[in-house]
């Protein structure tokens, strides 16, 4: 194994299989960057150094793209991830509210994950189905014109 | 080819999936299959139709039957009576919200009636992942005719004529752009689509890449062959998978259709396409941040001049247009600029398109020509305000934009006329606001927004607009103070004015035009401590109709508070002091009796 990771073989293999796709490639960094983060579920420290070597970007502006997007994360995120449409339309139809009674329920911030692990919160700008908000996606799944009454009913299903 | 005897398009789009169109749709299929139907009906999946709010939306081919909001045991109930018998489901169709008239067709109901369809020609009618429905609707003839009949000179002046401006906020002539390109030493050269659609309420550029990928290609096609460029980008952002996934496969069908590749229609020209998706960063749309991003970097702007056209990509001159510009281009070839500059008013040529989104009826993607009045789009195209209410404002722009008040309504919407109103047209998102939004709030909102998506380059949007935010902020707290407005007017010309990018130049217009339009609502914040539209709940005093109350108690039960006392049966009181202003009580009360001062 070239490195200490946990995160096992099988990743690993895949990792530099995908570096070796784009070595010596540097503006192929954010396409790097988020496959890498596909794998793994976050950008650990260890997969940025082998990053910054295939691609031949130091590691400094390798941590400064990452810190630019908000799409990266250097930390692992939850089981369930929910994100909280704040864009203006959701907005004026109650986004403000729903994201209080999720944090209340959660007992979280924004970019904060769950102590058990199963539910991480973020905020996003606008996921562009407008007409039908507030929305919120958990995973894969959107759910449309959210009332704050609902969101117990919607976590309870994922924590199953 | 397989004939059917009919065709039902699915609509297929955000919205639509968000609904639950998938789940109609396998019913649709299944009750198709089982009933033996499948070598006679169709199914096919479209992209966005539009109307958001009626979704799952499908139309029924050839008669053009449109049925709304619909649940699977419906589209069960169209393939048997409908599909099977012929006979229209009438409890499914769209009833008029005004008059309770049923329209049976899509063209009988107001929203789809006022529209002119250009960029949106394809979006809802064809199958986005099939190539040859998008021939079929005249596709790739515009980039057969330029190749074969056109020069590149000619084909700029052809644009040039048009009159198209940029849709994605600014308005620059988009003929000229391509010829600063052509005309630019330095090679290779780049196409650039900026998909990059970041205005929270804008979501066109997200349904023509859904719906009608191919339009965008070709056009890029057309460009790369005027400026002499044979390799293009389309920047797309990461919240957006399914339009990667569309073009992705577009690309894929292009490229083996000979379309898009080496030496295309046997011309001698060549031209290909990749994707480069963002990563979430709002200031990627400004076009030299998009630019940084495609090379990797951070997304961060720099000054122009020297503008992409000279030194974009890679310090090679650089076309940039948005996703709705682009898919303007093929219809201008065919039909010709003299077409195009006949539509709109005299400076803004064609048609817009509008995402119409927050307190109105008929919310979604709405096409009209430069020109239309506010009230048509909102009131005859969106059917009005929900519930009754006034209608107060329309914001356009997103974060970069403004508010534009009732009085206003009758303005012809172009370019010019929003920017004199301290608005932009920005991408065409257009928020309808009702009497219960507070213009301070929203102003914080957008000031919210543009503090966590200033990249941080330039110190008059990084420290600038949050000295913003901390006055407005502190205004909805009540705690403003005596020339805070005009604070607020002084720092915002100055951002505007110093600003390195649009997005800081433009930061200070939700602020400066909410002032300009509603200085009577920053006042009450100020100087009366009152928030007119009941949204800042510092400012809220909650009281209880001794009329109406009858002494049930479940306010003091709910009340987290404990603020709420009185006896059973009989009127009860909130103690201000412990009051938290949550408004619960108002929520529970079943009587309506707790009111707000």
């Amino acid at each position: 194994m070239s490195f200490g990771c946990k995160c096992g073989g099988e990743l690993n293999s895949k990792l530099d299989a995908l570096l070796d796709r784009y070595r010596g490639q540097p503006s192929a960094l954010i396409q790097v960057l988020h496959q890498a983060q596909e794998l793994y579920g976050y950008l650990p420290r260890k997969v940025l150094q082998r990053v910054a070597g295939a691609l031949n970007v130091p590691l400094s502006q390798v941590y400064g793209v990452v810190s630019f997007y908000s799409f990266f994360t250097i930390h692992p995120k939850g089981k369930h991830q929910i994100s909280v449409c704040k864009g203006t339309a959701c907005y004026v139809r109650g986004a403000g509210q729903l994201l209080d009674r999720i944090k209340e329920e959660l007992g979280l911030k924004p970019g904060e994950t769950t102590e058990d692990g199963q539910f991480s919160l973020e905020v996003v700008r606008c996921l562009g189905a407008c007409g039908l908000g507030p929305v919120i996606t958990v995973d894969e799944d959107v759910h449309a014109r959210v009332q704050p009454e609902r969101m117990s009913d919607i976590l309870a299903a994922y924590r199953q | 080819m397989e004939l059917y005897r009919a065709h039902v398009l699915v609509c297929a789009g955000a919205g639509c999936i968000s609904s639950g169109c998938q789940a109609v749709k396998s019913a649709l299929e299944e009750s198709i299959d089982r009933l033996g139907l499948k070598r006679e009906v169709k199914v096919v999946e479209t992209g966005c139709m539009g109307p958001c709010d009626l979704g799952p939306v499908i139309v029924v081919y050839p008669e053009g039957v449109f049925y709304r909001q619909l649940k699977p045991a419906d589209a069960v109930e169209i393939a048997e009576e409908h599909l099977l018998k012929g006979r229209v489901v009438e409890r499914l169709l769209y009833k008029a919200p005004e008059d309770g008239k049923t329209a049976v067709t899509s063209d009988q109901i107001d929203f789809f009636k006022k529209q002119t369809r250009i960029a949106l020609r394809n979006t809802g009618i064809i199958n986005p992942e099939s190539v040859e429905e998008y021939i079929a609707r005249d596709g790739y003839r515009a980039l057969g005719k330029v190749l074969t009949s056109m020069t590149p000179e000619e084909v700029i002046e052809c644009i040039k004529k048009s009159g198209l401006r940029g849709r994605g906020g600014a308005g620059f002539p988009t003929g000229l752009k391509w010829e600063f390109s052509a005309k630019a030493p330095g090679k290779p050269k780049y196409v650039v689509c900026n998909a990059d659609e970041g205005d929270p309420g804008a979501f066109m550029d997200r349904s023509i890449l859904e719906g009608d990928p191919h339009s965008v290609l070709e056009a890029m096609a057309i460009c790369g062959y005027a400026i002499g460029a044979n390799q293009g980008y389309v920047y797309v952002r990461a919240e957006y998978p399914l339009a990667v996934q569309r073009l992705s496969l577009a690309i894929e069908k292009a490229r083996e259709y000979g379309l898009l590749g080496e030496n295309i229609f046997g011309t001698g020209f060549s031209f290909d396409v990749e994707i480069r998706v963002g990563a979430g960063a709002f200031v990627c749309g400004e076009e030299t941040a998009l630019l940084a991003s495609i090379e990797g970097r951070r997304g961060e702007p720099r000054p122009r001049p020297p503008f992409p056209a000279q030194e974009g990509l890679w310090g090679k001159p650089t076309v940039i247009n948005n996703v709705e510009t682009w898919a303007n281009i093929p219809p201008i070839i065919l039909k010709g600029p003299e077409w195009f500059a006949s539509i709109g008013t005299e400076k803004s040529k064609g048609t817009k398109v509008f995402a119409l989104a927050g307190k109105v009826n008929n919310t979604g993607l709405v096409e009209v020509p430069m020109g239309t009045t506010l009230r048509e789009i909102i009131f005859d195209i969106g059917g009005g305000i929900p519930g009754g209410k006034q209608f107060k404002a329309a914001q356009t722009g997103g974060p970069s934009g403004g508010c534009i008040p009732a009085r206003y309504l009758d303005v012809p919407v172009d370019y010019e006329s929003l920017t004199q109103l301290g608005a932009i047209m920005g991408s065409g998102g257009l928020i309808i606001m009702d009497e219960d939004t507070c213009m301070v709030d929203l102003a914080r909102f957008f000031l919210e927004f543009v503090q966590d998506e200033s990249c941080g380059k330039c110190s008059p949007c990084r420290i600038g607009t949050k000295r913003m935010l901390e006055i407005v902020e502190r205004i909805t707290r009540g705690e403003g103070r005596d020339g805070d407005i005009e604070l607020l007017e002084e720092l915002g010309q100055g951002i505007k004015s110093s600003a390195l990018c649009g997005l800081g130049q433009t930061a200070p217009n939700p602020v400066l035009s909410t002032i300009r339009h509603f200085r009577e609502e920053y006042e009450a914040h100020i100087y009366h401590k009152k928030c007119p539209a009941g949204v800042c709940r510092a400012l809220m005093v909650y009281a209880i109709d001794e009329e109406k109350c009858n002494g049930c108690g479940r306010c003091a039960l709910v009340c987290p508070a404990k603020a709420i006392s009185g006896e059973k049966k009989k009127p009860h009181r909130i103690d201000l002091e412990k009051c938290l202003r949550c408004g619960t009580c108002m929520e529970k009360c079943k009587f309506g009796a707790i009111y707000t001062i």
